[in-house]
């Protein structure tokens, strides 16, 4: 039996090395340079794992949120870190998603030194920025994390590219640079109007009033945080970046960076602007419906494979969006939280096979995947069982999460919700099955595949199927969500 | 003015320039915000100057990313619209 006063005060240093940890490996990793840097991310990661998961344990026994403030300095000139319910989930989801990549990326770079070079310091940064965002308990910290998530990924993005995966960078860069400007200004009127950037001392003053100025503020934190986020109508820059980049950064773009700003405006909207953020709830909700519809149509419509990938993750967004009108009646956080981590796992095991496909055929046109069902059968499970939690098909997580979502909503008799969710699980079932489709037809004569690694495709299929998996252990996951939401 | 700069002008350097200013126009704003007592706080200054280091560090990124494109593709301003 430990005393809980101890447990709590390991789990602060933790707390602290969860976003020191991948600063350390990525420093490593860029002073080893390639080939052995890897040595060096992946049991970083896996440290990373068991930490996050040993902070959830604590959180669950103790029922109580984890403050740290790091080198004993306290607001406002510190940094705080805060680990609740909801942040500790997103934390797991990250190092859960990102060490199968680590392993994936390895593999996936043998013999492509100039590449890796910059993968691996890049991808420990945007770790590092991750968990910080989700830990941190003040406006500021969040946009200076938010601004390294975005440096990191855009360099991600263009590391080693060709001109388009340099232009879709830069097209990133400016979206990302007018998002964290648009939310910089943001925090810049609240602290303004109320002379403190701490969450949890906002929140009270918010409720009890809101000046013209505090509104202007949440509008304009709301709207560059969709930007960054890609919410329909801002996606114009998330397909090329996504689709243009290798395989595993456009899984780790996809299933992680996204979701960090997602996140940010969850964790704003139900807690400083709780009392003004319901005029406008079906901002959100809207757009988060066009999102699904136009993303489903644009990946039905799309001829490259990652292309194809990267609209389907325009679609998911908006599931996450649909949740903003429902979060006064109970289960919509849930619902929110589990669609984060079923897109999370899908998407990253979806880019990871479809890799896998480009590599094994030299090219990345859907039309060119006839007869791969016979040669490469893992693969194109792990991309089917992706499929399977994108649509929403029991038992996956999907299907849990858009449960949850559709059941958030009959409470609410919010029926348009529900269908936007229904329609959107059939557009998911039609784009999957053109793919999986087109690889069973019979392949010309003189297809030539060229060999890969067998462990890129399991861990390819390892993604898709936590995915799947995950839908039949949700319980600890809700769990963990319900500790430390007061305090 | 930036905001405008940054959507609309093609060339990069000239988004780029933009985006320094409204970066500017923002931390104008947080720190005269802060100021309106005589006493100077030095919280927002130290954000601001937070501030300032990342916006170097996004501005030395994109001319970087710039030139670079400049070099393979050379042009200095992006290509309109998407393919698929």
């Amino acid at each position: 039996m430990i005393d809980p006063a101890s447990a709590l005060g390991l789990s602060e240093i933790l707390l602290a090395l969860l976003v020191a940890l991948p600063l350390a490996w990525a420093v490593l990793a860029f002073a080893l340079g390639p080939g052995r840097s890897g040595w060096v991310a992946v049991p970083g990661l896996a440290l990373q794992l068991s930490i996050a998961l040993q902070l959830a344990a604590t959180a669950i026994d103790t029922g109580t949120a984890i403050h740290h403030q790091v080198g004993g300095w306290g607001a406002p000139l510190g940094i705080d870190l805060r680990g609740d319910g909801l942040a500790l989930a997103m934390v797991l989801l990250t190092q859960v998603v990102a060490l199968p990549l680590a392993l994936y990326a390895r593999l996936f770079y043998l013999g492509r030194g100039e590449e890796e070079a910059y993968f691996w310091p890049l991808t420990g940064l945007l770790v590092a920025g991750l968990n910080g965002l989700f830990l941190s308990a003040d406006l500021f910290n969040i946009y200076v994390t938010l601004e390294l998530v975005g440096l990191a990924a855009v360099g991600l993005v263009a590391a080693g590219g060709k001109a388009p995966q340099l232009s879709a960078a830069i097209n990133y860069l400016f979206a990302t640079l007018l998002g964290s400007m648009a939310y910089l200004l943001g925090v810049a009127l609240i602290h303004g109007a109320y002379g403190t950037v701490s969450i949890a001392t906002l929140t009270p003053l918010v409720t009890a009033q809101a000046p013209l100025a505090v509104w202007l503020a949440g509008l304009l934190m709301l709207v560059g945080l969709m930007i960054k986020t890609a919410l329909f109508p801002f996606h114009g820059w998330l397909p090329p970046a996504h689709g243009g980049a290798p395989a595993p950064v456009s899984a780790l773009l996809s299933a992680l960076v996204i979701k960090g700003t997602f996140y940010l405006v969850l964790r704003l909207w139900t807690g400083p602007f709780a009392a003004i953020a319901p005029v406008v709830e079906w901002l959100p909700a809207a757009l988060g419906s066009g999102a699904i519809l136009w993303g489903s149509w644009r990946a039905l419509r799309a001829t490259r494979i990652k292309m194809l990938i990267a609209y389907s993750t325009v679609a998911q967004l908006g599931y996450l969006f649909l949740i903003f009108p429902l979060l006064e009646g109970a289960g919509a956080i849930e619902a929110g939280v589990m669609q984060a981590w079923a897109h999370g796992l899908a998407k990253a095991g979806m880019f990871a096979a479809a890799g896998v496909l480009i590599r094994a055929t030299g090219q990345d046109l859907i039309g060119g995947l006839a007869g791969v069902v016979g040669r490469m059968p893992i693969t194109l499970f792990a991309f089917g069982l992706a499929g399977v939690s994108l649509m929403g098909l029991p038992p996956s997580s999907g299907f849990l999460a858009k449960w949850l979502l559709i059941e958030a909503a009959l409470i609410q008799e919010q029926w348009h919700l529900v269908a936007v969710v229904l329609s959107g699980g059939l557009l998911a079932a039609l784009y999957v099955f053109k793919v999986i489709r087109q690889a069973f037809l019979a392949p010309p004569e003189d297809v030539h595949l060229a060999p890969v690694p067998r462990n890129l495709e399991w861990l390819a299929l390892a993604l898709s199927a936590a995915s799947i998996l995950l839908g039949l252990r949700g319980v600890e996951l809700m769990a963990l969500l319900v500790t430390g939401e007061v305090g | 003015m930036g905001v405008c700069g940054v959507l609309l002008l093609r060339h990069l350097l000239r988004r780029i320039l933009a985006f320094n200013l409204m970066g500017s126009g923002a931390f104008l704003v947080l720190v005269g915000l802060a100021q309106r007592d005589d006493i100077a706080n030095p919280v927002p200054q130290a954000m601001v100057l937070t501030g300032i280091v990342v916006a170097v560090a996004a501005t030395a990124l994109a001319l970087a990313l710039a030139r670079r494109y400049h070099h393979l593709s050379g042009r200095s301003s992006l290509p309109e619209g998407g393919d698929d």
